[in-house]
């Protein structure tokens, strides 16, 4: 317990100081999580607004798997990248495995059915209450998309936090694809199960405290949005 | 009650709608959900001027009939046709609704106004910013006296406001058929004379209004025919003054006796 005490001090100490160390993986982290919900949302938004609107064969069976790909193991996500990104493998040659690019793309395909599936249930309920008008001023389906999309943008806006809870917590994949090469792609979450590997509480904790603490920032700054467009009548 | 000096009349810088989808036709037209026909065989036409007020008793069919003629929905059998012709995209953009519970974008009122002339027909930047054939954003907003609400989000308007928006909203259009499924519902007499007043108007413009309504005094004061439905079909059919003086059906004279027909 004393010696947990002791790392709490020094954790708090590597953080007021400004650690470089510290910054850098903190920074990095941030660096790879915010590409790789902006890359999902890319893919998300329109694919989730899209199977929300359009009615075509095999959507029943693409929702499911939207939402079943929403608990996609991260291991399982960073073994196929592995294997696709390696020498050996089909997209070796671009030389992606062990760099920011690849975790970004490991947690890319780990957040993008998480934004898709939930922004399918955000616009297809803004999408019954708003289907009849938007019919009667002849506003064609694609054109409906990017009115459901900017309509439904705050509670979309819990959907890309969410996804960013995923990608930002996430360790499994991005260990495989980033192997955690210091300075080039150490970041928060496979920091802290390197170092206490080793030993290291003080620096594990650091991160541990930093990273809760944007978790709740985050969510506190889109929740206090959230309320302020819901009292405006927004959201 | 709106205050008059607001209103503009648009008459000046807009022209009258052009002939282009009328007559309206309905040829047997129905509507069945499983055995049941809610709409049956309904074969009627309207001509291209004045308002049409639809009335009946709770479930003839009203709403649905107003929903099949703007296309909303599909009917079941039977067509529904503008000078001749199924609805296209052009025939569509030429004709609006309001609905009985006004669906309002999540934007402000001026932004409400925006969107329905950037997606009319013959949109430009003229026509949502200032000076096109539909008029702009804040001259119908002055025409349905909401110009001091400009900038508040568009949910948190009265409901006589709202339906007002909604009404502006529409004819900023400049349909040429109006379908109305009861405007006023649900609205005090200030907030409904409101309402009638910009009927009054669209009508007086040339545009035709096909209402349902089960205010039967609204009916008497905007409408220039009246239509009974009854169980899906068009019982009776007369001008205003002769169907409430004379109604010829006997449903159609039990409904304005204020006795139940089923």
């Amino acid at each position: 317990m004393q010696d947990f005490g002791a790392a709490f001090g020094l954790a708090f100490d590597l953080i007021l100081s400004g650690n470089a160390d510290l910054a850098e993986i903190v920074l990095l982290s941030l660096q790879v999580s915010l590409t790789a919900v902006l890359f999902a949302c890319l893919i998300g938004l329109p694919l989730g607004a899209a199977t929300a609107i359009f009615r075509f064969p095999g959507r029943g069976a693409l929702i499911v798997l939207m939402n079943a790909l929403m608990g996609l193991p991260p291991v399982v996500v960073g073994l196929f990248l592995y294997l696709m990104l390696s020498n050996a493998g089909p997209l070796g040659p671009l030389a992606l495995l062990y760099t920011p690019t690849a975790m970004i793309i490991a947690q890319s395909i780990l957040v993008a059915p998480i934004v898709a599936a939930l922004t399918r249930q955000v616009v297809a309920d803004l999408h019954s209450e708003y289907d009849e008008q938007l019919r009667s001023f002849s506003v064609g389906r694609w054109a409906a998309i990017g009115t459901l999309l900017w309509d439904g943008r705050y509670s979309l806006m819990t959907v890309a936090l969410a996804g960013f809870g995923r990608a930002i917590a996430e360790v499994g994949a991005v260990i495989i694809v980033g192997g955690n090469i210091n300075h080039v792609t150490r970041v928060m979450t496979t920091t802290i199960a390197l170092e206490t590997s080793k030993g290291n509480l003080a620096l594990a904790l650091a991160l541990g405290i930093i990273l809760v603490g944007i978790a709740v920032a985050v969510n506190a700054s889109v929740m206090s949005l959230r309320a302020t467009a819901a009292r405006a009548a927004y959201a | 009650m709106p205050d008059g000096s607001h209103i503009v009349d648009l008459q000046a810088c807009a022209p009258k709608p052009a002939r282009a989808i009328l007559p309206l036709e309905a040829r047997d037209l129905t509507y069945q959900v499983n055995d049941l026909r809610l709409i049956d065989r309904l074969t009627l036409r309207f001509e291209d001027s004045g308002l049409s007020a639809i009335i009946g008793p709770n479930g003839a069919g009203k709403s649905l009939l107003l929903r099949l003629l703007h296309g909303l929905i599909a009917p079941s059998g039977g067509d529904v046709l503008w000078r001749g012709e199924t609805a296209n995209e052009g025939i569509r953009q030429r004709q609006a609704m309001v609905f009985q519970r006004p669906v309002l974008l999540r934007r402000s009122v001026a932004a409400n106004l925006r969107y329905a002339l950037r997606t009319a027909r013959g949109a430009s930047p003229d026509a949502i910013n200032g000076s096109g054939l539909n008029g702009s954003v804040e001259e119908w907003l002055a025409r349905a006296n909401l110009l001091h609400l400009a900038d508040r989000p568009a949910r948190l308007l009265s409901g006589g406001e709202q339906q007002r928006l909604a009404l502006a909203r529409a004819l900023s259009r400049r349909p040429e058929v109006l379908f109305l499924d009861e405007p006023t519902a649900s609205l005090d007499p200030t907030a409904t004379l409101a309402i009638e007043e910009l009927i009054g108007q669209a009508k007086a413009e040339g545009t035709k209004v096909i209402l349902v309504t089960h205010d039967l005094g609204q009916a008497k004061r905007l409408a220039d025919e009246i239509l009974f439905l009854h169980r899906g079909r068009v019982e009776a059919r007369a001008p205003t003054e002769q169907f409430f003086s004379d109604p010829e059906n006997d449903n159609a004279a039990a409904f304005l006796a204020g006795r139940l027909v089923f």
